[in-house]
Formats: C-alpha cells, structure tokens, sequence
C-alpha cells in the first residue's frame, strides 16, 4: 500500500488515527481499533467506500443492489453524492462522525474524477461541510 | 410461623397480582421483588383459533420468519415461507470445510477447514438472559455448550502502550485497579475528598481500596505477593524445596494501564450482553436454524427471490422469481410477515404507506467483518494456557477469540482471527478474500509471534457489508431514527408486518429477532380475528 503522507496542518486536525471504541449496541468484538486515517481520495475509496462499492466501483447484484459508482450520471452534479455520502441512503450509513469533511470531500473527487466519471470540478470541504448535519446519537 | 398468620409465600402473592393486575402488574411485581429484569420473555405465545382457512406468507427463513411460522401454523393458519437462498437460517449460519462462499463482487472462497470445524460469520455467542432463543433451543432440542467469555489468561495489545507488546488481561487488569486504588487511597489521606466523604466512610474507602487495589500497608501499590495473586508471578507457587512463590517485579506503569485498551476491555465484560455465563450451540451456530428449520418442515420455498408485496382489502400478493429456474411466480395469502432485512426491502416495490417506505429507508447497517483461521494445532493451549476467550488488540481485527470446544484435542482449530467493525470493517471488507487472510495474519503474528504463520492452514471470511442477501450485517438505529421510525416500522401496515433484529431494541442479537417476531405475529392473530 502507498505509504500516507500527513502534512502538518492534517496532523494538527486530525490525529493520525481513528480510534473506534465499541459502539452502543449488538454484538461487537470489545477493546478499541485504531485504524490508520486515510488522507487522498484514492486511500478513502479503498478504505471505506470500496467495502461495499467494490474495486471496480461496479457494485454488486444479490437479494439487494449495491448501485454502481462507475460511469454514474447521477454524480453529474455534486450535491447528489455529498448528501448521500454525509446522510447515507437505505444501508448505507451517513459518514458524518466517521469521516471528517475533508476525508468525504476528497472521495466524492475522486470518484467523480475516476471509474469513467469526468466531473473535473473538486467537490471542496466547504461543500461538504455546508450539507454535513451531525450524526444521530448511537444507540441500538 | 411465629405470627399465627400465613404469610403468602412469593408464588402465590405473585399469582394474585397477576389475578386482580394482568400480567403487566406481574411483571412489574416480579422485577420489584428482583425476578425478571432480565428479559421481555414470558412464554411462548400459544395463539390459538386462526380462523378456518386463513393464511400467511412469511418472507425470509432467518429465525424471525421461522419462529412466525412455527408458532403461526400451530395457532392453525395455512403458512408458506419464501427464502432467497438456498439454506434455512439467514444470518444464522456457519462455515465448514466443502462449503462455497461467493460474496458480492464474485469473490469465491472454498471452505477448506477439517472436519468438524467451523466458522461462524454471524452470531456466535449467546447471553445467559436470551430466554426466548435459550426457550426455543430447548424446545427443539438444540443442544448448548459453554461459551468462554472472560478468560483472564487473554492477550491485551494496544499499539500505544506496554512497548507495543501483548500483556495478560490479569496483569494488565490488577494494575489498572491497584494504580487507580493507591491514587485514590492518596486523595483520601492527602484530605483531597474531606468535603465528599463522611469520616467513616473515608476509613472504609480506604480499607476497599487496599483490599481491592491489592495496596501494602502504606496504601501503595507495589510488588508483592498480594500483588501477584491476581496479575501472576515471577516463579508461581509450587512443591518441594523451590515451592516458595515469587512476586512478580515490573508493574506496569499508570501510563501504560491508562491505555483505553485496558480498561475498555475490562468494562466490555460488565456489559449486559457480554456478561458471563454465555453459551453455543455443540457443533456450529447453524444448528440453531436447522433446529428451527425441522419444526417448519415442507414449509420452506427456497431460491425465492421477492420483487414485489402487493396488498389490498382482501390479501396479500407477493411476487417472487425462482433464481434456479426464472419462473416468475405469484403467492397469495391473507397475511403478510415480512422478515427480509431494511437494506434489502427498501430496494422493493411496497405497498405500505409512506411513513413505513420512509421507516425501511431510514435504517443503515453495519459491515462487520469475521476471519476464521484452521491452525495444525492448539498453540494457544499448549503454549499459552488460553483456553477459549478472547485477546484484544487495537488493530483492525480488533480480537483473536479462541475455539470454546475440543480442548486438549490435538489436530486443527480455527480460531476466530477477526471481529473488525467500523473503519476496521471497511477496510478489510474492501479486500480480496486473500488479501483478508493475509492481514489477519500479519496482524494476528503480533499476539502470537511464534506460532501464528507456522501454525496457518486455511483461512476463511465474510465481510457483511458484501453479504448478498442482507448488504450489511445488522440495522444500526439511533436516537433520532428510533424517535422518528421505530413505531411506525414495528405497526402494522394493513396486512403486513415486518418483524427481525431490525423490529427491535435487541438489535444485531438473534433473541431481538425472536422478541420481535412474537411481537409482530401476537398482533397480526389479534387483527386477523378482529378483521
């Protein structure tokens, strides 16, 4: 994997890991994660969006769908992806309080800018952080 | 009796509660004399009377839609279940060695463990206080094992903390109390809680804090064989002319226990839900669905794939394909339980209202991730005394939990090398199924550096999130969703009710599926009489 490269100004934002504690409920495995924060767009997508939307960003077809991201007309205009990736739809969750702005900013560009996508525009962390509403409170 | 008057034993004040109270009043009753408290389990729902002919079609053969079925059909309605795939049990489940996997993407693994082992990627532990799911094992003569919660002899490893070197939970747990008890025990003497504590509950603060703390006379945690009684010794007790014991030396510094990986593993097994006793069923998870499965028998149609729920004054219609042979088929009944998981529903054509469209909408779930390793042998027994339980680390497999059964038996065991959640999830879910077993392993080899890869055979996961008949693991509700959905979700919508973990406050546990399946089913026979 390419190494992550955090400029100060990260640092100073972000620590350089993400520490999860267990949430409130279900069955979960205990103790706390401290996973290594991805920083580019292309580290975000093969960490965290790539889980369900695959390597390919094709999606995936069983009982459900998992909609492809790949050659997406809806990622056209960059409210449509902001809203989903901060709010979640159906399954998936809003990323809001598990990414921060700049994280979910830089995976929208890239996927936009990728997978047959050309939507040259940078979706900025402004953008994101004039739709992020704060996560409900967990809970089971 | 000394009185002359009978006092009413317990049983028979409780019996004229319920008599004059209902068995709201009971319950009430019971939990203030400190019965019941544990669970909303009281009995199975023995509905009787359906009327003649009437019938219901159940979507999904996990053990939500089982148990409707089961108890649904002995109330006397004519029941069909539809199942997309092609095995009772849903989230129920486990892995052995011949069995294929293919997760959404196409990945293909082939199961490769010995015979007699397994994998459970979803449940696999079961609290002593789920009485329904405990009630129905035992009715159908699912047979339950021990399940090792709390082992104390599990490896601890924060890599932020103890040099980055796995420590023993019993050392790394006595030190946290014994260095919390001797700053505490400073407070009190140092007069810090003079204004807080009255002046004979500070002696006994102090007397708790050198007993539970393991403090010496000076009140200060230090090596000593008090110490070591509960965090282990240099040289333990023994016989003959070495059988003196030796306090263990180094203690483990405030700094290092104040790693949250001690405590937050330490306060993980006051949890309600991961409180001891826990149990298993012998022989894998699976069980329990097969269990399930034979009381529902000639019952369940498999490879249904449902696109459509339909409803009118008259029934239901549920439109389905047979993923085998592409039949499209039609089922009519005149009640609907519908088990299938929000994340695969709210894709469906509904006929509900759109506060409940809004409710399956509203849910996201969780992608947990779980690996089972087969090693050559039990390494973990013969070189590190761990017998079942578990280690925490702070990586992204956030745990090894080792096998509960076959103790002492030489040949392969799998251990369960991953219960990632969250961004750990995402990550490894992201993988290749290869590329899992491989992290696993790297991550893995620092709790077990000896043994891990020498030891490795085969290796298996599921990453929930690429599940294909669930796309996620469990239904992650919140405050503001629960406020907003959950009545409506948990209604009934005309003819249909919608019932699984996802129906409940026992989320992500089989006992919320069952709750909420006896729920769902006790008000459909209510309306269907009334109807």
């Amino acid at each position: 994997m390419r190494k992550i490269v955090l400029t100060a100004a990260l640092v100073a934002a972000f620590p350089a890991m993400a520490q999860t504690p267990a949430s409130g409920g279900g069955d979960t495995g205990g103790g706390i994660v401290r996973a290594a924060k991805p920083v580019t767009g292309e580290q975000v997508y093969t960490q965290v969006c790539q889980a369900c939307h695959m390597a390919d960003a094709k999606g995936g077809v069983g009982a459900g769908t998992i909609p492809a991201l790949a050659s997406n007309p809806k990622l056209a205009g960059a409210a449509y992806p902001i809203m989903v990736v901060t709010s979640g739809k159906g399954a998936m969750p809003g990323f809001v309080g598990t990414l921060s702005n700049a994280q979910m900013a830089e995976a929208i560009t890239y996927v936009r800018t990728h997978f047959g996508n050309a939507y040259a525009k940078p979706v900025t962390e402004a953008d994101v952080a004039k739709m992020a509403k704060p996560a409900g409170a967990g809970g089971h | 009796m000394d009185s002359g008057v009978r006092a009413p034993t317990r049983r028979q004040l409780l019996s004229a509660i319920a008599k004059v109270g209902g068995t709201a009043a009971l319950y009430q009753a019971m939990t203030t004399l400190g019965h019941a408290a544990e669970t909303q389990f009281h009995g199975p729902p023995n509905l009787q009377g359906a009327r003649p002919g009437a019938s219901v079609i159940v979507l999904g053969a996990g053990l939500a839609g089982m148990l409707a079925a089961y108890e649904l059909r002995k109330a006397g309605y004519k029941v069909q279940i539809l199942e997309f795939q092609n095995r009772p049990g849903g989230r129920n489940w486990s892995l052995r060695g011949g069995d294929t996997y293919t997760e959404l993407g196409g990945a293909t693994q082939k199961v490769a463990f010995s015979p007699g082992n397994y994998l459970n990627p979803g449940p696999w532990r079961i609290p002593h206080h789920h009485r329904t799911l405990l009630h129905y094992c035992k009715a159908f003569g699912v047979a339950l094992e021990p399940f090792i919660q709390f082992n104390h002899s599990g490896w601890i490893h924060s890599s932020q903390a103890f040099g980055g070197k796995p420590v023993r939970f019993n050392a790394a747990a006595a030190d946290f109390e014994g260095n919390i008890a001797e700053l505490l025990a400073k407070s009190v003497n140092a007069k810090a809680l003079d204004d807080t504590v009255t002046a004979e509950d500070r002696d006994k603060l102090l007397e708790a804090m050198k007993g539970w703390g393991l403090l010496d006379n000076n009140y200060k945690y230090s090596p000593s064989l008090k110490a070591s009684s509960h965090r282990g010794y240099e040289r333990p007790p023994g016989g003959g002319v070495n059988g003196a014991p030796i306090p263990s030396k180094d203690l483990y510094s405030l700094h290092d226990v104040l790693d949250p990986q001690v405590w937050t593993a330490m306060g993980f097994f006051m949890n309600h839900e991961m409180q001891t006793t826990m149990f298993q069923p012998v022989g894998g998870m699976d069980m329990i669905g097969k269990g399930f499965a034979k009381q529902v028998e000639g019952l369940i149609t498999y490879n249904a794939k449902v696109g459509k729920i339909a409803q009118d004054d008259k029934g239901v219609t549920v439109s389905w394909t047979d993923t085998v042979t592409g039949k499209a088929v039609d089922s009519k009944a005149d009640w609907c339980v519908c088990t299938i998981p929000l994340s695969v529903l709210g894709q469906m054509d509904l006929q509900v209202t759109d506060e409940m469209m809004a409710a399956i909408k509203a849910v996201p779930y969780s992608g947990q991730v779980k690996i089972g390793l087969e090693m050559k042998r039990r390494f973990w027994e013969e070189d590190d005394y761990i017998y079942g339980g578990h280690s925490f680390t702070d990586q992204e497999i956030a745990l090894i939990s080792y096998p509960n059964n076959n103790m002492f038996k030489d040949g392969p065991a799998v251990l369960l090398g991953a219960f990632a959640r969250e961004l750990g999830a995402y990550r490894l879910a992201g993988m290749t199924p290869e590329q899992r077993i491989e992290v696993a392993l790297a991550q893995g080899s620092v709790i077990h550096p000896e043994s891990y890869r020498k030891e490795f055979l085969s290796g298996a996961s599921v990453a929930w999130s690429r599940v294909p008949w669930s796309l996620g693991c469990c239904a992650r509700w919140n405050e503001d969703t629960r406020k907003q959905h959950y009545q409506t979700l948990v209604g009934m919508d005309r003819r249909i009710v919608l019932a699984g973990e996802h129906a409940s406050y026992v989320g992500c546990w089989m006992e919320g599926a069952l709750l909420s399946s006896i729920d769902a089913i006790t008000r459909l026979h209510k309306r269907a009489l009334e109807a």
